[in-house]
C-alpha cells in the first residue's frame, strides 16, 4: 500500500507540473504573470550557476540558523527556569499570554531603525518569533511531568539540578523537539520576510529585486528555492524529532521495567 | 476570596512590574529610538484618532477578515474532500507538502503580479497564507475519525451529508480549530506585510510611514496598537473556541482526571 | 427472523491469508435471546459485523426476515463494546439517542416520544441533558442501549457490551437486558466471552470453535424464564450447563473437531444438537 501511495503521489506531482506548464501556454493565464514550468526551470538553472545566488542562500541560512539557535537556547532555558522556580509559572502566565500573540512583524520598523539592513534586523525578528514557539512547547512539556515521579525523586534527596536532568528533561524532551520543529519553520518565514521587507541580504531580497526588475521567471525560480528550503527544513526537523523521540522512548522503556 | 485575590495578584504582578520598569528606565531617555514610555502613551490618543482608526485600522481588519474567511471556507471544504478519500490524499500529498513549505510572505511579490497593489492583492495574500494550516489540519482531523464511531454511524444508516455534518466535521473540529488558530497568527503577519510592502492605507502602511518620516513616538504607538490587536484577536478566538469546543475540553478534563 | 448460511470470511492482506470464519450456519427465531460464546480470537466480532452488514462475507449469506443483508439494515441495531468511542461526545445523551431516529424520517414529536421512552426503560431519564463523558461507564453503555432501543429494531446485536464495565455494573446491565427483552420481545444476539453471562442470559447458547470458526455446538438453556443473579447462578442446573459450555470451549481451544461429542450423564437432559444438523425451528 505504501508503494501505491508513492506512485499516486508521484503521479499527482507530475500532474501538477503538467498543469503549470499547460496553463500559461494555453493562455488561460498570461505568461507574463505565470511563466510555464520549463521557463522557470531554465531560470532556476541560471540562478544556480550565479555566485550571487549562493551568497544570498548562505545569508538566509545564516540568519535562520543563528536566530534559531539563540531562540531555542533562550526558550529552553527560560522554560526550565520557569518550571523549577516556585510560583514563577503563575506569575509569568499572563505576561506570556499577552506577549505571545504580538506579531513579530510589528518589530520591523524598529529593526529598520536600529539595525538597518544588517544581520541583526533579521535576528531580531527571527529570535522574537521562534522564541515563543520553543517556550510554549517547553512549558507544555514541563506541565506534563508526573508529580508522583517528581515527589519520588525529591524524597530520594535529589537536588534541583538532578531532578531537572532525570525527571523534567526526559518528560519535556518530546515537546521541546516539537517546539524546535515549529520554530525552525517560523524562523525561515521570518528570515525571508525580513529580507523581503527590510532588504537585508538573502533570498528574500533577491526575490524583491527580481520582482521590481520584472524578471518574472527568476522570481518564480527563487520562490521554488524557498519552497524546497522550507521542505528540507520540515523534513529534517521531523527526522531529528523522531530520532530524539526514539532515544527517549527506549530510555523510558528501560526505566519502566 | 483569598484564592481570587491571589490569582489576581499573579495575573497582574509581573506585567505591572515590567511596565513600571519600562517607564522608569525610559523616563529620562534622550535616545531617539527609545522615547520615554510617558511620551508614547500621551501620543497614543493623538495619533490614533477616531478618524485614523476608521481610515486605516478598519480597512486592515476587514481585509484580514475577508482573507481569513476565504481561507477557512476553502481550507475546510478542500480538506474534507482530501481527507475523506485515501487515494485523493495520496495523490495530493507531495504537491501540498511543497506548496505549504513556501514561506507565505514570499508570495506577496508573486500575487502582486496578478492583482496589483489594491485590496484584492492583500486579501489574496492573506488567504494564500492562511489556507495551509487550515487545509492540512482539516485533512488530518477528517482522516482520524474514530473507527468505532464511524461504524456506529454506518450501522444506524447515518451516511452522506448527515454523516459529514454530525460525525466527521464535529469529530474533526478540535483539529480544525488548531489549524484556524495557526492561520490567525499567519493572517495578522501577512496583513501587516502586505501593507508594508505596497499599500496606500492600513495599519502596516501607517507604521512604516511613521518610521520613514522618523516620527518615532508615533511609530511606537503603532507597534503598541498592533500588539494590542494581536492580543485582542487571540482572546476573541479563544472565547469562540471555548464555545464551539466546550464538549472537547470537558472530555479531555474527565479523561485526564481519571487516568 | 435471522438466518445465517455458510458464512465465511477470509482476510487477505500483505501476503497473509487469514480464514477467520470458515462456516457458520444457524438461525435465530423472532423474539429469541441467543448468546454466542467462544474462545478468544474465534471471530465472534467478525461474525457479528457480517451479520450487521458492516462487513461483507467472503461467501455465504445472512438473511434478515428472509431478505439478504448487504449493508446495515434499518431493522438492526448494534451495541458496541467500546461505549466511549461509540457515543458522540459533542452531543448530549438525549441527542445521541435521537440522532439515528432522524435518519428514519420520523416526526419530531414521535422522536421525542421514543427517546423519552428508551431513556426511561434504561433508567436514565435524569441524565438526558448530560454529556456522555460526564457519566460512568455503566451509564454510558445504558445510553448506547437506549439508543438502540429507540431505533425500534427487529434484531439487536450486542458485541461483548459488558466486557469493559466492572462486575457489579455488569450484573445490573445483564438484568436490564433480560428485562428489556422480556418486555419488548426484541430478538437479541448477544456475543460474549463470559460463559456465566451467556448461560445466565440466553435461551440458547451457540458455542463457537477456534479460528477457522464453525458452530461447535448449540445448547438449549432450560433454566426458568424468571432469572435473577442471586438464585439462578447457584442453581445446580446452571452449574451443569456452565460446566458443559466450559468443557466445550476448552475442547475447542485444544483444537478438537466438532462432531465427536461425548454425552456425559449430566447433560443427558439438555437438548444438545450436533453442529452438522440444522436445528428444527
Amino acid at each position: 500500500m505504501k508503494a501505491e501511495s508513492a506512485l499516486l503521489g508521484t503521479a499527482g506531482f507530475a500532474g501538477f507540473l503538467v498543469l503549470c506548464e499547460a496553463v500559461p501556454r494555453t493562455g488561460i493565464v498570461s505568461d507574463n504573470y505565470f511563466p510555464p514550468v520549463t521557463r522557470i526551470a531554465d531560470a532556476l538553472v541560471t540562478e544556480l550557476s550565479d555566485q550571487a545566488f549562493w551568497t544570498a542562500l548562505g545569508d538566509t541560512l545564516t540568519g535562520w540558523a543563528l536566530g534559531l539557535a539563540i531562540a531555542v537556547t533562550a526558550g529552553i532555558l527560560t522554560g526550565v527556569l520557569i518550571a523549577v522556580t516556585p510560583y514563577l509559572r503563575e506569575a509569568t502566565a499572563s505576561t506570556i499570554e499577552f506577549l505571545r500573540p504580538i506579531p513579530s512583524v510589528a518589530l520591523i520598523p524598529l529593526a529598520v531603525l536600529l539595525y538597518g539592513t544588517e544581520l541583526q534586523s533579521v535576528l531580531l525578528l527571527v529570535v522574537y518569533a521562534s522564541f515563543w514557539q520553543v517556550l510554549i512547547q517547553t512549558l507544555y512539556g514541563v506541565q506534563d511531568v508526573d508529580p508522583v515521579a517528581d515527589e519520588t525523586a525529591r524524597s530520594y534527596g535529589l537536588g534541583t539540578w538532578a531532578r531537572v536532568r532525570h525527571v523534567l528533561w526526559p518528560t519535556a524532551l518530546p515537546y521541546i523537539m516539537t517546539g524546535v520543529r515549529l520554530a525552525a519553520a517560523v524562523a525561515l518565514i521570518l528570515a525571508v520576510t525580513a529580507e523581503l521587507v527590510i532588504g537585508a541580504p538573502g533570498l528574500g531580497r533577491r526575490i524583491a529585486v527580481a520582482q521590481s526588475s520584472q524578471a518574472v521567471p527568476d522570481m518564480y525560480a527563487l520562490v521554488v528555492v524557498t519552497g524546497v528550503l522550507g521542505l528540507l527544513i520540515n523534513v529534517g526537523a521531523r527526522t531529528v524529532e523522531r530520532r530524539a523521540l526514539a532515544w527517549h522512548q527506549s530510555v523510558r522503556g528501560e526505566v519502566a521495567v | 476570596m483569598k484564592t481570587l485575590a491571589l490569582r489576581l495578584f499573579f495575573v497582574l504582578a509581573l506585567p505591572l512590574l515590567l511596565v513600571i520598569a519600562w517607564w522608569f528606565a525610559s523616563d529620562s531617555s534622550t535616545d531617539v529610538y527609545w522615547p520615554p514610555l510617558r511620551t508614547i502613551l500621551t501620543t497614543f490618543p493623538d495619533v490614533w484618532t477616531g478618524e485614523r482608526l476608521r481610515d486605516d485600522v478598519l480597512p486592515s481588519l476587514l481585509r484580514l477578515l475577508a482573507g481569513y474567511t476565504a481561507a477557512a471556507v476553502v481550507g475546510v471544504a478542500l480538506g474534507t474532500v482530501i481527507g475523506s478519500y485515501r487515494r485523493v490524499r495520496a495523490v495530493c500529498e507531495p504537491v501540498l507538502e511543497f506548496l505549504r513549505a513556501v514561506p507565505p510572505p514570499v508570495l506577496v511579490p508573486v500575487i502582486m503580479l496578478f492583482a496589483g497593489i489594491g485590496d484584492t492583492m492583500k486579501i489574496a495574500v492573506i488567504a494564500s497564507g492562511c489556507v495551509w494550516p487550515i487545509l492540512l489540519n482539516t485533512v488530518e482531523g477528517v482522516r482520524a475519525v474514530d473507527s468505532v464511531m464511524s461504524e456506529t454511524a454506518r450501522s444506524y444508516g447515518i451516511t452522506g451529508s448527515a454523516r459529514l455534518r454530525h460525525v466527521v466535521l464535529r469529530s474533526a473540529s478540535p483539529q480544525i480549530f488548531a489549524g484556524l488558530r495557526q492561520a490567525l497568527s499567519i493572517g495578522i503577519i501577512l496583513m501587516v506585510i502586505s501593507e508594508m510592502f505596497a499599500a496606500s492605507n492600513g495599519l502596516g502602511f501607517t507604521i512604516v510611514q511613521f518610521q520613514r518620516s522618523f516620527a518615532i513616538p508615533d511609530m511606537w504607538t503603532g507597534i503598541l496598537l498592533l500588539g494590542l490587536l494581536g492580543f485582542i484577536l487571540s482572546v476573541l478566538f479563544r472565547l469562540l473556541e471555548r464555545r464551539a469546543l466546550g464538549w472537547y475540553h470537558g472530555l479531555r478534563d474527565t479523561s485526564r482526571r481519571s487516568s | 427472523m435471522l438466518d445465517v448460511r455458510g458464512l465465511k470470511k477470509v482476510y487477505e492482506g500483505s501476503g497473509r491469508r487469514v480464514e477467520a470464519v470458515r462456516d457458520l450456519t444457524f438461525t435465530v427465531d423472532a423474539g429469541e435471546l441467543v448468546c454466542l460464546v467462544g474462545p478468544s480470537g474465534c471471530g465472534k466480532t467478525t461474525l457479528l459485523r457480517c451479520m450487521g452488514g458492516l462487513l461483507t462475507p467472503t461467501s455465504g449469506e445472512v438473511l434478515l426476515g428472509g431478505r439478504p443483508v448487504t449493508g446495515p439494515p434499518p431493522g438492526m441495531a448494534f451495541v458496541f463494546q467500546e461505549y466511549g468511542r461509540s457515543l458522540f461526545p459533542w452531543m448530549r445523551v438525549r441527542d445521541n439517542v435521537e440522532l439515528p431516529l432522524k435518519q428514519k424520517k420520523l416526526s419530531p414529536s414521535r422522536r421525542r416520544e421514543l427517546v423519552a421512552d428508551a431513556l426511561e426503560s434504561v433508567g436514565l431519564t435524569d441524565a438526558a441533558g448530560a454529556y456522555p463523558w460526564q457519566l460512568s461507564g455503566g451509564m454510558q453503555q445504558r445510553v448506547a442501549i437506549a439508543r438502540a432501543l429507540a431505533y425500534e429494531p427487529d434484531v439487536l446485536l450486542m458485541d461483548e457490551p459488558f466486557a469493559a464495565v466492572d462486575a457489579q455494573t455488569r450484573a445490573d446491565l445483564e438484568d436490564l437486558v433480560r428485562g428489556l427483552w422480556q418486555q419488548r420481545g426484541i430478538t437479541i444476539l448477544f456475543v460474549t466471552h463470559d460463559i456465566d453471562e451467556a448461560v445466565y442470559l440466553g435461551e440458547r447458547v451457540l458455542i463457537l470453535s477456534t479460528s477457522p470458526t464453525v458452530v461447535q455446538e448449540q445448547l438449549k438453556v432450560d433454566l426458568p424464564a424468571e432469572r435473577d443473579q442471586l438464585h439462578t447462578r447457584v442453581a445446580p442446573r446452571f452449574a451443569e450447563l456452565r460446566t458443559h459450555v466450559y468443557e466445550q470451549i476448552q475442547a475447542a481451544k485444544r483444537g478438537r473437531v466438532p462432531g465427536g461429542l461425548e454425552e456425559t450423564k449430566d447433560v443427558q437432559d439438555a437438548q444438545v444438537v450436533k453442529a452438522d444438523t440444522p436445528p428444527t425451528p
